[in-house]
């Protein structure tokens, strides 16, 4: 039982029924992963806007490898049902678009689609990247798709997502690992995004023989803040992936840092991150397990007060834990052997870093600072084909989250397009496939997992 | 699995993990030594990934034990998440029961009859053992070995009143009847240690403990426990003027005419905690990329007649060390630092003004001149008993990473551990790097 006392009572019996009668709104219980679960519980749709489309091809051939049921008519009986028989997924090919007419093809194959898209079903609009043309109408175009995928994510309902990827030209054949993750239930918080997944200059990179069950087996990840909340659950996942977890927090964390690294099978670092000697101590511990490939940085604190109010000491260790820290240690990453070839950095940013939020001033500026922190690196990490990118949560389920007033939770519960908070697993899996060598081609994004939260969207 | 090597090589000590100690009575109140043991074992699995994993052994004791807890160090084993193929076993020797616990995991590796090994203690004073009498439980004893009921109701029939009133456990020698202060204040008096000798060793101990803690020495070799991030003990701003107005606590029976010297703060007061160490042979620790802080090189432990000679309670180490160094080929100036067991401060101060004695060292300990002194700027330099508490089988556990980390900072050298214990016992050791 979760403390969402709503959620737990619309989807209760008795809730279910009052709710349907007096229009409250439901509360989608989401499908989530499991070791071993198919990509796709049901059929999928496979739609093309043009002729010109890139990556149709590479998806129908991951489809049906996996045996998954395939269909190009949106109308198209499935499963031996009707042609309004629920669908698990519904994708369009949206790229080659030359012009905004082509965007009815899209809407013709969608139209239908949203109708017929399943409990925790995946919408997703593959399209080319804007700013790789020139032309006006085709920018036009290609940008269109932004605001139908945001909007449509809205309309979802059931826990369904609608998400939109930009695969760079010459990238449709390094999009598995993002379609995987995008179409299984590793993204069920993930809403009305975009992301884009882009060429790779020197680096043939492949997904050959990727063990799609542990795909971060073999290697080695730093998880900071891992004592509690997100960062002990990222570590899990990223052990469940495979990984070998050191799990760094502050010493005065040390016993429940202690219960994550024993449950994870891996090391326990008490670090003050913001310490001068915590990248040379990271990456000297690090070697204990061989070097490094993953660091997830996630702690990060809040000294929330109004800017009014706000003073020096207070901001300044929020910019020290949620900042400088992360650029010290990826100084020290980037001039480091032990921080092995294909490395993968993950950082996490906020809603708040994006929308910004009241009393969050000093949060927020280290939160967008991370985003900058991204943009800048990820062209440094190409010549080691490591990637750096961003999660940035939304309301997602925590202590914290527990402890604030009912009113300021239930809107941030309430104010999304799953009208619920999401869970520190949903961030957990989006830093796991992040940081999966599979994802060579995913540099410099940044993602919210935030249910579509309406602030800032 | 390597062949068992001829000559005996260096056991590594490859780190540590402790939980804050804490004053009698205060945090750790509800926790049992099973408890404490358990959750320092899983710090130092922690630390160094160690879940699952079988080690060679894992050595660990305590002074005040319920007769439950018979096999304590089997049961927190299994409850950690060391591998259930860990064997244990439990030892107790009073206040030196960890060094000895260390010494007894570091032979072990020497002879190479284990690669890997955790010596450990751990003491409660709050959830002290309490028995019931010695009359009561004769009674049931008797009742419990009785054929029939008639014979069980005539057993049951010599109870009385008084024998409700339990059997605590007290800080005092059974042969004596002394506590263990009072001992230590005749040892002092009859080697003239001053207050303000006493009140500056503790003065010493808690800054150079406070310091430690503030360059984040203890970060890699504590977890907190319990709410608690630090020993509670530690009082940073101690000061000789604060620690003078103290009224002494302990007087010297048969010295009349000297004034009693032992306050509450140059005493260690009883202490709750638990201390592991991991030791190993360097090819298992360089198997798993693991650090080597320090090598055990060498220990000796001593006993002296304090029930029928006239030697002190806890001058045991005062013999135990010359007879170490004249071993190694050593002097009492060869070390770079000294960790001595502050049970009183008294107590180090009488052993220091007893090797600076021609007499003592010549009829007692059998030397041709004094053992003489030391750099005391080298002595417990990151604090020691008298600041962080003494749960009585931890303390060797404490000491022991203490002098590694310290000799690993400084990149080499060499350093002396002395410890005294009830029963008129020491242990001291050298460790390496």
């Amino acid at each position: 039982m979760s403390n969402d006392w709503y959620s737990d009572f619309v989807n209760s019996g008795i809730g279910k029924s009052i709710a349907g009668s007096v229009g409250l709104p439901p509360v989608p219980r989401l499908r989530r992963y499991e070791p071993g679960q198919p990509l796709l519980s049901g059929p999928a749709l496979l739609g093309t806007a043009t002729a010109n489309g890139r990556v149709a091809k590479v998806v129908r051939s991951l489809l049906t490898d996996l045996g998954v049921e395939v269909h190009e008519d949106p109308q198209a009986p499935v499963g031996g049902g009707s042609s309004s028989s629920k669908v698990a997924a519904g994708i369009v090919d949206a790229t080659g678009l030359s012009s905004p007419a082509d965007l009815a093809e899209i809407q013709a194959f969608l139209t239908p689609v949203m109708r017929r898209v399943g409990p925790s079903g995946r919408v997703l609009v593959i399209g080319d990247v804007p700013g790789e043309a020139t032309a006006p109408s085709v920018r036009a175009a290609r940008r269109s798709l932004e605001g139908l995928v945001r909007s449509a994510a809205k309309e979802a309902r059931y826990g369904a997502t609608v998400n939109l990827i930009h695969v760079a030209d010459g990238a449709e054949n390094d999009i598995e690992s993002t379609l995987r993750f995008f179409l299984s239930s590793r993204s069920a918080f993930v809403d009305g995004q975009r992301l884009e997944v882009g060429t790779v200059p020197g680096f043939a990179g492949s997904s050959q023989g990727v063990d799609w069950d542990k795909p971060l087996a073999g290697r080695t990840a730093v998880v900071t803040g891992a004592a509690r909340g997100i960062g002990a659950t990222v570590a899990k996942t990223l052990r469940r992936d495979g990984a070998t977890v050191i799990c760094v927090d502050i010493p005065a964390a040390g016993d429940a840092l202690a219960r994550t690294a024993n449950d994870v099978g891996g090391s326990a670092l008490q670090l003050d991150i913001t310490a001068d000697h915590a990248p040379a101590t990271l990456l000297d511990h690090a070697q204990r397990h061989g070097g490094l490939d993953i660091v997830v940085h996630n702690a990060g604190i809040t000294r929330d007060k109004l800017l009014a109010n706000q003073d020096r000491d207070r901001w300044n260790s929020v910019i020290d834990v949620n900042l400088n820290a992360q650029l010290a240690i990826n100084d020290a990453l980037l001039a480091s052997e032990h921080f092995h070839r294909g490395g993968r950095i993950v950082t996490v940013s906020s809603m708040a870093g994006i929308a910004g939020n009241r009393g969050q001033t000093a949060y927020g500026a280290s939160k967008a600072g991370v985003i900058g922190m991204v943009d800048a690196t990820a062209p440094l990490l190409v010549e080691k084909d490591a990637t750096i990118n961003a999660v940035a949560p939304g309301f997602i389920e925590t202590a914290m989250t527990a402890a604030m007033p009912v009113g300021t939770r239930e809107a941030g519960r309430r104010l999304s397009s799953m009208t619920q908070g999401g869970l520190p697993v949903d961030v957990a899996e989006t830093i796991a496939w992040f940081a999966q060598g599979a994802s060579y081609a995913v540099n410099g994004q940044v993602l919210r997992v935030d249910g579509q939260n309406y602030l800032g969207a | 699995m390597p062949s068992a090597p001829s000559a005996p090589r260096r056991a590594a000590i490859v780190g540590a993990n402790r939980i804050p100690f804490a004053r009698s009575n205060g945090a750790y109140a509800r926790a049992s030594n099973q408890d404490m043991l358990t959750a320092a074992l899983d710090g130092l699995v922690a630390r160094f990934g160690l879940a699952g994993e079988r080690l060679g052994e894992v050595v660990s004791g305590a002074v005040l034990k319920h007769s439950r807890d018979f096999n304590l160090t089997r049961e927190a084993v299994l409850g950690s998440r060391l591998s259930a193929a860990t064997p244990t076993y439990d030892l107790q020797q009073a206040c030196g029961t960890s060094l000895q616990t260390t010494l007894q995991v570091a032979n072990k590796i020497a002879l190479g009859q284990i690669e890997s090994g955790v010596a450990s203690g751990v003491d409660t004073t709050s959830d002290a053992p309490i028995e019931v009498n010695d009359d009561l439980r004769r009674v049931l004893l008797a009742a419990n070995r009785a054929k029939s009921t008639a014979g069980v109701l005539k057993a049951l029939a010599g109870l009385r009143p008084g024998q409700v009133v339990p059997e605590i456990p007290a800080n005092r020698e059974p042969r004596t009847g002394m506590a263990m202060g009072e001992h230590a204040a005749q040892t002092a008096a009859a080697w003239g240690i001053s207050r303000t000798a006493q009140d500056e060793v503790t003065v010493a101990s808690h800054r150079h403990l406070a310091a430690a803690y503030d360059r984040g020495f203890f970060d890699d070799l504590m977890t907190p426990y319990l709410g608690l991030t630090k020993d509670n003990n530690l009082r940073a701003d101690s000061t000789l003027e604060g620690l003078a107005k103290l009224k002494p606590v302990f007087r010297p029976k048969g010295y009349p005419d000297t004034e009693a010297t032992m306050t509450a703060a140059n005493s260690t007061p009883l202490t709750d905690g638990a201390a592991t160490v991991l030791l190993a042979s360097d090819e298992w620790a360089a198997e798993r990329h693991l650090p080597v802080l320090a090598h055990f090189v060498d220990a000796e432990t001593a006993a002296v007649d304090y029930v029928h000679g006239d030697e002190g309670l806890l001058m045991a180490p005062t013999y135990a060390v010359p007879r170490l160094l004249e071993r190694q080929g050593l002097t009492l100036q060869d070390f770079d630092f000294y960790e001595f067991h502050e049970a009183f401060a008294s107590t180090i101060l009488a052993t220091f003004a007893a090797w600076e004695d021609p007499k003592f060292c010549k009829e007692r300990l059998g030397l041709d001149g004094p053992l003489g002194t030391f750099d005391k700027s080298k002595l417990n330099v990151a604090g020691s008993s008298l600041a962080t508490g003494h749960p009585f089988a931890a303390t060797g556990a404490r000491i022991v990473p203490t002098l590694a980390k310290l000799l690993h900072e400084k990149g080499s050298g060499r350093g002396l551990i002395s410890i005294c214990a009830a029963g008129g016992q020491g242990v001291v050791a050298i460790l390496e790097a």
